[in-house]
């Protein structure tokens, strides 16, 4: 554990340290961001009305596009006076966004980028290799801090040159390679053409994220480089890689809750979902100064739970990134994740399963169809035997979801697959 | 004294059929006998033909689901009460017949019945005690 002190805070003094933050934050925007002003005025709520941590689900959300409209430094505290280092992120959808850190806030952003690096294993003995982009995206330079406060050995190679970066970490002596999942992958790749050992090499860990992976993707990269995989989350607006990681236990990533809060809602009616139901991810920063957001909407599938983990650390963990709020549909009122649904195949399946949902309306009522490319393992050459495949599925996904499905065992490669990936959603219910 | 068999899973069982015989007289495979289980959503096709193992990898190249099993040819004479006859002390043995169909020849005047159940060993021992006559799969293949 990289901060002993702060990691294993007890609970109750974590909650008063909270509360105490999200004052001072609060406050802040309040006085200082027009826009928290007007947004605050026309929701009738002020600061002093939050009066316990569970009155901050009073407070309206901030979203993506409010940092759009308010391009480049409209949400700052205090214009760039104190900030001594910007990031931006273009988006698909071509309006960039920018964010801003203070120094204060790069010394926290790698205090917990070196929280996720222990947590993987790193320390001051280690030599990291670090493939993520630099620039202007937060992946590169936020773990660099962080392996350098740990004071590991950094290779700070980026990305690109495949070949040479195997090279180097062989070279090198690199224990711990922290890049995207599907770069790993590459590099894995690489290896096996330039005929290396992933054992000849000194590389015993990996620390990746940026990009949502599966259990199933962890099992490959772990295999084919033979390290022990694990996974950072982070997102610009809120502060960059760092923003919860695993720990030994791999079992949910833990979210430094002495520098943020964070709720899981319904995405579509914006209610604060219990412990442990799968939901939006959102988070309030309460110690940021250049750009707090609070109760920001990542858009980010997940779920936390506050129980007690094997390693000592108190604070929550959310379970690995499922999805995305885009991919959600609604079925009869019922909100379903294409993740969801992935996971139930995986159980039963043992492989990457490809499948594809495709969701119509007969009459008044929504209907959902599952079809599932039959893999080998699944096959049977009886009907009885497939039947009982079918059922298994609709059971499985009648209790998980609460909705019923119908399944329909489709030949392999029968489902149209972009850059690898199926379509996983057909939706042809007339629009209202 | 087994026979294998390929066993191909048919979504759209028309089309997919004509396109299996295309894919196995184009690799100039025979096929023997033929049987199609389904149901409103799916079929099974299974297929004895004189290269199994090849047929199978050839089909799965052209993207089918298909695999290789194994089952029991049994040779009953073609006169009433004959198929009875074959199969009674199979069931009186408990074994669990899982499907049968038949294969057309034209050499003889035998019927012959392809057979899979659960327990493939001891089928046979009981058809070894009762004198009904398995055909080897070259015997059947050739035919
Ligand atoms: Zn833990």
């Amino acid at each position: 554990m990289w901060n002993k002190r702060c990691e294993s805070i007890p609970r109750e003094q974590l909650s008063r340290l909270q509360f105490l933050r999200l004052k001072q934050t609060l406050e802040a925007v309040y006085q200082l961001v027009p826009y928290y002003q007007q947004v605050y005025r026309d929701t009738g709520v002020e600061p002093g009305d939050i009066r316990s941590l569970e009155d901050l689900a009073k407070l309206p959300f901030t979203v993506k596009d409010d940092l759009r409209e308010n391009y480049p430094y409209g949400l700052f505290t205090n214009g760039l006076n104190e900030v001594v280092r910007l990031h931006s992120s273009s988006g698909t959808t071509g309006q960039p966004t920018v964010v801003g850190y203070t120094r204060n806030d790069l010394e926290v952003w790698a205090e917990l980028a070196a929280r996720a690096l222990a947590g993987a294993g790193a320390g001051r003995d280690s030599v990291v290799h670090i493939a993520y982009g630099y620039g202007l995206f937060t992946g590169g330079l936020g773990v660099h801090y962080g392996a350098e406060k740990i004071g590991a050995t950094v290779v700070p190679v980026s990305g690109g040159q495949t070949k040479r970066q195997v090279r180097m970490m062989k070279d090198l002596g690199t224990t711990l390679l922290a890049c995207t999942p599907s770069y790993a992958l590459n590099i894995a790749d690489a290896m096996i053409e330039m005929q290396i050992d992933p054992g000849e090499l000194a590389l015993s860990s990996g620390l990746f994220g940026a990009e949502p992976w599966s259990d199933n993707m962890r099992k490959i990269i772990e295999e084919k480089l033979q390290i022990s995989a694990f996974d950072i989350y982070g997102l610009s607006e809120v502060m960059g890689p760092g923003v919860a990681y695993e720990c030994s236990a791999k079992e949910g990533l833990h979210l430094p809750e002495d520098h943020f809060i964070a709720e899981i809602i319904d995405p579509v009616s914006g209610e604060v979902l219990p412990e442990g139901t799968a939901g939006e991810l959102v988070i309030t920063t309460i110690t940021k100064e250049a750009l707090p957001v609070i109760r920001y909407r990542t858009r980010d599938i997940t779920s936390l739970t506050r129980r007690p983990c094997s390693c000592g650390r108190t604070h929550l963990r959310i379970a690995k990134v499922s999805g995305r709020t885009d991919d959600m549909l609604i079925i009869r009122g019922v909100n379903v994740f294409p993740s969801q649904v992935e996971s139930v195949l995986l159980d039963i399946g043992e492989t990457e399963p490809h499948y594809q949902l495709v969701v119509d309306r007969e009459g008044a009522l929504d209907t959902l169809e599952i079809r599932v490319e039959l893999t080998e393992q699944m096959f049977s050459d009886k009907v009885k035997g497939l039947e009982g495949l079918e059922k298994l599925i609709r059971e499985e996904i009648s209790s998980l979801l609460g909705i019923s499905a119908r399944v329909k065992l489709v030949e392999p490669k029968t489902i149209p697959r972009s850059e690898g990936k199926a379509q996983r959603v057909i939706d042809r219910r007339p629009q209202r | 004294m087994v026979v294998k068999q390929i066993s191909i899973f048919l979504e759209n069982k028309c089309g997919r059929m004509i396109r299996v015989s295309e894919v196995l007289g184009e690799a100039g495979i025979n096929v023997r006998a033929l049987s199609i289980a389904d149901t409103s959503d799916f079929g099974i096709l299974r297929l004895i033909v004189d290269r199994p193992d090849e047929a199978c990898s050839v089909l799965r190249e052209k993207g089918f689901m298909a695999s290789v099993t194994e089952v029991i040819a049994l040779e009953v004479p073609d006169t009433p009460g004959g198929l009875a006859r074959a199969l009674t002390p199979l069931q009186e043995a408990g074994i669990n017949i899982e499907y049968l169909y038949a294969f057309v020849q034209k050499r003889t005047a035998d019927a012959l019945i392809l057979v899979r159940v659960e327990n493939i060993e001891a089928a046979l021992q009981v058809l070894r005690e009762n004198n009904i006559s398995v055909i080897s799969s070259e015997r059947l293949y050739s035919l």
